[in-house]
């Protein structure tokens, strides 16, 4: 018995969509914040971080300052720890500022069920104590399994459940873009 | 032990070292052999009353004589008693077994003497000979009674277990004996060269960080209880050699006359430290398993007779005392029914002729202590072994006689397995009863 | 590449692979130790048992604080509040924490082989944090990380470890991690403090300290067993002091960056000069923190496994 896969992607925002929604959430992030003088981005582990490292570099170019930048590893925060099958990686968590009395954008790149902003609010708390949190994502697809919602968002796709949503970044080796894939597994 | 009937062993290649090695019937009256001889059964044809035991393909042989074994009663019931004991030894082939003194009380007097050998009769399996003590509660202070305990029934002396460490009370001891000519048997070993060892001393004990007992724990006082040998002209007996050199140092003092005759232990020749490498405890023994270059070296000192005999140094302890760490649980394995296919497998190899193995079982052990056993010549006891060289089994500690199970070789699969044991004419042991 | 052990119970049957992958946990953790609320919530609601049979507040305290950075339930037993006195097994103690629930078990024991014949017999994830003579595998880890840390690899270095490594577990952890990692091992000690057969464990062997530490990158002091003196290991520990103790100018024998080590409690004076504990080659506080750090990410690895 073979299992063949066979993977079908259906783009559903390119790479100038993606810099167009980046740049409007920054203009956002201002606007909300007058300013970012008491901003502090933090990005999650893995595709978080990149767009937080883009976030900044936006705003800095919208407003001549710069915004501190750090990011958050909360693989020891999941609810689901002992269920998955493989070790999850464990990264450093690297949050070069003292995050308390800042307002703290959370940056993801895909809000799903909210577990992971979940984890990531709890490992910013252990943290110190912001003064607000904020956050923002490049696409929210739904199906939230918690009381969660961006001030931010990129695009919103509606979704089914089992469809699986992917950001592909440049600084991971791909072209910018988001995509839906749709996996067939056939058994022959 | 004895009964009317005659029997017929009929068939059997029957070894009886430096008697007999081929094929023979025998025949038993009386519990007594009288007669070995080819065709028998027809010249017996007409005689009513002959009980046939068909041995074609089997060995038969002397019962197996064993020198070394430890009974634990009185006193340590639960790990082995003299009736469990017994059963184990003639499950193993073995007719006649000695054990040692060091039971709770010490075998150091008449009374304990009496009370091994009465517990042995009610046993009604092997023959059990009493070994008595050397000093006073095996103290290592003061000469026990001997001559009372050579009276009782003991054949030899020893502090088994504990060495006599006062070279002094050892040559005293020694000088002692020989009134009786009685053989003294010293557990060699200078404990105070090895605190706190559990295993020999080597790379294993490195790796595993375990303390260490070295082979010259046992060397010096070979070499001591040589010297006093040779002083005192004492019969001495070297019991579970395991070094090189205390096999080197047998086979001197031999050469120059010394009355010395040493044993080997089977675990001593079949295994070496590795067998210790996770911690197993049933691979702890005193002396301890050793290195390759002295198995090597027992098995030339079988050879070339340095090592007269095999003994088994049949140790059992219960399992709870067994599964503790390994410093902290004791020393020994039981040996009885494993003893003859770890024998064997030096024929197997080469290393002995089948009847050199047979005779370090049997006749061997018997001339080291006096014994009018081990041998089929005519008049003798009727204490015999029969034995299906070629049967393979698997060592299952479920199934073994003795009450303990501390064995190092339990799943090995064995070649040779005794069939049927006789003392005295009587069948104590049958492997058709249990299947 | 994941950690598939239920038990960490020496370093002689771990492959290079799977020290590394335990390095590699450790490094996040350190800087959960460092944060003002130093705790993650990745071993909440699991249980660890600190078992110590011998007294040792210094790694007992590591290990707990590990557990506790990680938000499990700890709990100590020490021999003088357990049944042990009382004739219990050690095996029947392991079967009745078993049953209590508890993950992971901490074992310090006096016995070599401990550990191992206690993983054996329990479903509990066993860690050995010293048997015997036997090993000392997570002291041994953190030295590792210490010195990748510092030097950037172990690969190649030259390292002396320095003392009575007849009876020392942590020279045991030592030699198997080092070697595993490529640097060359010498020992060093007077031939009493030394076992046999120990070039078989890929090691060279000096009695001469001087000799021994020319040029070396990292030496490894061991804790002198003061208890020990008497038995006719050493003759005095002012002797001991003077052949075999880390001086300034011994100091100065080994390579310009060199790592000095020790896994504490340090002896002032008679293994290592007073100058030298302080002195700028010392990294034996590191060795500490980076101990927690280690301990946690193996109790994270193990309590990670299916």
């Amino acid at each position: 018995m073979t299992q063949t896969k066979s993977r079908h992607e259906s783009v559903i925002m390119d790479r100038h969509e993606m810099t167009r929604a980046l740049t409007r959430i920054a203009h956002e992030i201002l606007e909300r914040n007058k300013g970012c003088h008491d901003v502090g981005l933090v990005g999650i582990r893995t595709g978080g971080v990149y767009l937080a490292q883009r976030l900044k570099q936006l705003v800095s170019q919208i407003e001549r300052t710069d915004v501190v930048l750090g990011e958050l590893d909360i693989t020891l925060y999941r609810d689901d720890l002992a269920l998955r099958k493989n070790q999850p990686v464990l990264k450093k968590t690297d949050i070069p500022f003292h995050i308390s009395d800042l307002k703290i954008i959370l940056v993801d790149d895909v809000l799903f069920t909210g577990r992971t902003i979940r984890a990531a609010m709890d490992g910013l708390m252990d943290l110190g104590r912001p003064a607000e949190i904020q956050l923002a994502v490049l696409v929210d697809r739904g199906h939230r399994q918690l009381p969660i919602r961006a001030n931010y968002v990129g695009k919103n796709i509606p979704t089914a459940k089992d469809e699986n949503i992917r950001v592909f970044l440049e600084e991971l080796g791909e072209e910018d873009r988001v995509s839906k894939l749709i996996e067939a597994e056939r058994t022959a | 032990m004895t009964n009317d009937l005659k029997i017929l062993i009929t068939g059997g290649q029957v070894i009886d070292p430096g008697h007999w090695n081929g094929v023979a019937d025998v025949l038993i009256e009386r519990g007594k052999i009288s007669a070995v001889e080819p065709n028998l059964q027809s010249k017996l044809q007409k005689v009513k009353g002959v009980e046939i035991v068909d041995a074609k393909g089997l060995l038969v042989c002397p019962g197996f004589v064993d020198l070394h074994v430890h009974f634990r009663e009185p006193g340590f019931e639960y790990k082995e008693t003299i009736a469990t004991g017994s059963a184990a030894a003639v499950a193993g082939g073995f007719t006649s077994v000695c054990c040692m003194p060091n039971t709770h009380p010490i075998n150091d007097s008449r009374s304990t003497t009496e009370f091994i050998l009465a517990q042995a009769a009610a046993a009604g399996k092997a023959r059990v000979f009493p070994i008595g003590a050397i000093t006073k509660g095996s103290k290592g202070e003061e000469l026990a009674e001997i001559g009372e305990l050579f009276d009782a029934g003991c054949v030899a002396v020893s502090d088994d277990g504990v060495p006599v460490m006062n070279s002094l009370v050892m040559r005293r001891a020694m000088e002692y004996a020989t009134a009786f000519h009685l053989p003294v048997i010293d557990h060699c070993e200078d404990s105070q060269l090895a605190p706190g060892g559990c295993m020999h001393e080597g790379a294993v004990s490195t790796e595993l960080g375990i303390p260490g007992i070295p082979k010259a724990t046992e060397e010096v006082m070979v070499a001591r209880n040589i010297a006093l040998a040779e002083l005192t002209g004492s019969r001495l007996h070297l019991p579970h050699v395991s070094t090189v050199g205390s096999v080197r140092m047998a086979r001197e003092a031999k050469a120059r006359g010394i009355p010395v005759t040493a044993e080997a232990c089977p675990h001593h020749f079949s295994l070496t430290d590795e067998a210790v490498r996770s911690y197993n405890t049933n691979a702890k023994m005193n002396p301890p398993l050793r290195t390759d270059e002295d198995v090597q070296a027992i098995k030339e000192g079988l050879q070339d007779n340095t090592i007269d005999i095999v003994a088994t140094d049949h140790a059992p302890h219960a399992i709870q005392e067994k599964q503790l760490e390994f410093d902290e649980a004791p020393f020994g394995i039981i040996g009885l029914e494993t003893a003859f296919p770890l024998t064997l497998s030096l024929v197997e190899e080469g290393t002995l002729t089948l009847e050199q193995a047979i005779a370090k079982l049997t006749r061997e052990p018997a001339r080291v202590f006096d014994l009018p056993y081990g041998t089929l010549v005519p008049g003798v006891e009727a204490d015999l072994t029969l034995i299906d060289l070629n049967a393979t089994w698997v060592v299952d500690t479920a199934r073994l006689h003795s009450l303990s199970r501390n064995t190092p070789f339990a799943g090995w699969t064995m070649k040779g397995r005794v069939v049927k044991t006789f003392v005295g004419g009587t069948v104590v042991y049958d492997r058709e009863d249990i299947l | 590449m994941s950690f598939k052990r239920k038990d960490l119970l020496g370093l002689a049957s771990l492959s290079q692979e799977e020290m590394a992958l335990i390095l590699d946990a450790a490094e996040p953790f350190k800087e959960v130790s460092g944060r003002e609320i130093k705790k993650v919530p990745a071993l909440r609601g699991k249980t660890v048992i600190n078992l110590f049979f011998e007294p040792s507040t210094r790694t007992r305290t590591s290990f707990e604080l590990a557990a506790k950075r990680l938000s499990a339930d700890v709990v100590n037993f020490s021999p003088s509040s357990s049944s042990v006195m009382k004739g219990e097994t050690l095996l029947d103690t392991a079967r009745n924490i078993e049953f209590m629930q508890a993950d992971i078990l901490v074992l310090r024991h006096s016995s070599a082989g401990a550990a191992e014949i206690l993983a054996r017999n329990s479903r509990l994830s066993v860690i050995n944090a010293g048997d015997g003579w036997h090993e000392h595998p997570t002291q041994a880890l953190s030295d590792l990380l210490t010195i990748q840390e510092k030097k950037g690899q172990v690969r190649d270095l030259h390292v002396a470890i320095v003392g009575d490594v007849a009876h020392s577990r942590v020279a045991r952890s030592n030699i198997y991690a080092l070697t595993k990692m490529g640097a060359n091992v010498r020992v060093v000690g007077p031939p009493t403090m030394i076992p046999l057969c120990l070039h078989r464990l890929g090691v060279t062997v000096y009695h001469d300290f001087d000799e021994a530490i020319s040029g070396v990158d990292v030496v490894i002091m061991l804790r002198l067993q003061l208890e020990r003196q008497g038995r006719s290991l050493f003759p005095s520990i002012r002797e001991y002091a003077r052949l075999y103790g880390l001086t300034a100018e011994r100091v100065q024998r080994a390579a310009k960056d060199v790592l000095v080590m020790h896994p504490g409690p340090v002896n002032r004076g008679v293994e290592i000069a007073h100058d030298v504990v302080d002195g700028n080659a010392a990294v034996i506080l590191e060795q500490v923190a980076n101990g927690v750090a280690v301990r946690m990410g193996l109790m994270y690895l193990l309590s990670q496994r299916n």
